[in-house]
């Protein structure tokens, strides 16, 4: 063996052996000092789905699974993504009776397509939507719609939101309600609707109809055939804007059905 | 060692090269714990615990392994792995024994891992001019070690004072935040280094 050799395996000797003995001592210490966990925190962490998206309102799911474990008062139902299946499990562990939450899922109140509205200027700045928001609210010609930068995907913890054609869209199979998207959308058009009952407004243009129609193809222009087929008087317009009440309504889609802009999409 | 030395070693690490506002080692652990004075106390304290450890472990490793052996070079990454053990360890050990103390310590023991100024206090007492010169040199450096703890702890406790008033200050919007957080710190930083030259004077 070259004599060169002889200080590198010493080094790399000892280095090894030192690591090893911090290994072993780390090791045999956590065997040694092992400390319980506690077993219902430990069940109830295994149920939740840790995506830590704080849905719950809790820093996380390790966060919500400690404070259900130490408090059998707080709520089983409050994970969203995870939907009737954790809550009934958590409530299985925590003796408690099964309170479901209906799943809800993102839904996007635009459907300005670039092929159904267009721009007002040209825009060249940061491609985010916060900061196309600072430039007079964005480059559109209707000022209330999706501008198209997708901060919403961005932020989608399962990328369950695309954007098509310049606007977001949501895939409701993907899409686990966690509601980050309605907080990050800088013009607040994003919201969580029940899953199993979809039917929303697709404009959120509160300018009177001949101005709205106008700025996109598929603005409402608050024409009110909807509110008056609506059988349970469960969708009104509000400034120049249809709004659903999803308590009342039974979602029947009557009212996408009459819409004379094809701005009510049910989707059934 | 004379209560000279302790008291100049105390002087020189905790006012004049106080690790943080000094010698900027450590800024991450001082301006993310120094919101408030509790958290700020707590860090402190485990930050001496980790260091004066951290320098019982190093110092005889140092000298009783790598000197004779000439590899004095792999003193990083070597401080490193011993370190971060040793945190580790010790974590352990307070979990089962002082719960308490654990949690009250909680996630700071994890965050000296990897600091800089636990490193560098490994690396400095080695080079300490008063440690270098002392009788017994292995307590000396643990006393040099106790001793710049406490400077991270006197920085933490005096910037948590400072960012409790810069909470209900009214800073021009641009300044919110962080920069005016940066900007405060620079200041007490600047302070600090009036110190420069006390110690050395002190004892002439």
């Amino acid at each position: 063996m070259p004599e060169y050799f002889i200080p590198i395996l010493i080094a790399v000797g000892v280095i090894t052996a030192i690591g090893l003995a911090c290994a072993v001592i780390l090791v045999v210490a956590s065997k040694f000092f092992a400390v319980k966990v506690d077993e219902k925190y430990a069940a109830l962490r295994d149920c939740l789905p840790g995506v830590n998206c704080g849905a719950c309102g809790y820093a996380g799911c390790d966060s919500y699974a400690a404070a259900l474990a130490e408090n059998s008062s707080i709520a089983t139902n409050l994970c969203i993504p995870g939907g009737a299946i954790v809550a009934a499990q958590l409530a299985e562990i925590m003796g408690v009776d099964v309170t479901t939450t209906s799943k809800k899922t993102a839904s996007v109140h635009c459907n300005g397509t670039c092929d159904n509205t267009d721009i007002k200027a040209n825009y060249q700045g940061i491609h985010t939507c916060r900061a196309a928001m600072l430039t007079y609210g964005g480059n559109g010609l209707c000022n209330y719609g999706c501008l198209g930068y997708g901060d919403c995907a961005e932020v989608c913890p399962v990328d369950a939101i695309s954007l098509v054609n310049g606007v977001a869209v949501v895939d409701i199979d993907t899409c686990i309600g966690c509601g980050i998207c309605t907080k990050t959308c800088p013009k607040g058009i994003i919201s969580m609707i029940d899953t199993d009952k979809r039917v929303s407004i697709k404009c959120s243009n509160k300018e009177k109809g001949a101005v709205s129609r106008k700025e996109c193809k598929v603005a409402c222009i608050g024409c009110k055939k909807c509110e008056a087929t609506c059988p349970t008087d469960a969708i009104s317009v509000v400034d120049n804007l249809a709004v659903i009440d999803y308590d009342k309504c039974i979602y029947c889609g009557k009212c996408a059905h009459v819409c004379p802009m094809n701005t009510i999409h049910s989707e059934k | 060692m004379d209560f000279k030395t302790f008291v100049f070693i105390l002087m020189t690490s905790v006012l004049v090269n106080n690790y943080v506002l000094t010698q900027f080692l450590g800024i991450c652990p001082f301006l993310g714990v120094s919101k408030k004075l509790n958290q700020a106390t707590g860090m402190g304290v485990a930050v001496i615990f980790v260091m004066v450890l951290a320098t019982a472990a190093t110092w005889p490793i140092q000298n009783l392994i790598l000197v004779p052996l000439k590899l004095d070079y792999l003193q990083t990454i070597l401080f490193i792995l011993v370190i971060a053990s040793l945190v580790q360890l010790v974590e352990m050990i307070l979990k089962k024994f002082l719960p308490s103390l654990h949690a009250s310590l909680g996630v700071y023991l994890p965050l000296i891992t990897t600091n800089c100024a636990v490193l560098a206090v490994c690396k400095n007492s080695l080079t300490n001019e008063s440690v270098a010169s002392s009788a017994a040199p292995f307590v000396t450096a643990l006393v040099y070690a106790f001793a710049c703890g406490l400077g991270f702890l006197l920085a933490m406790v005096l910037f948590a004072g400072v960012r409790s008033v810069i909470e209900h200050s009214k800073p021009p919007r641009c300044f919110e935040g962080v920069p005016i957080t940066l900007i405060a710190a620079s200041i007490v930083a600047l302070a600090f280094s009036g110190f420069g030259g006390i110690a050395e004077n002190l004892f002439k």
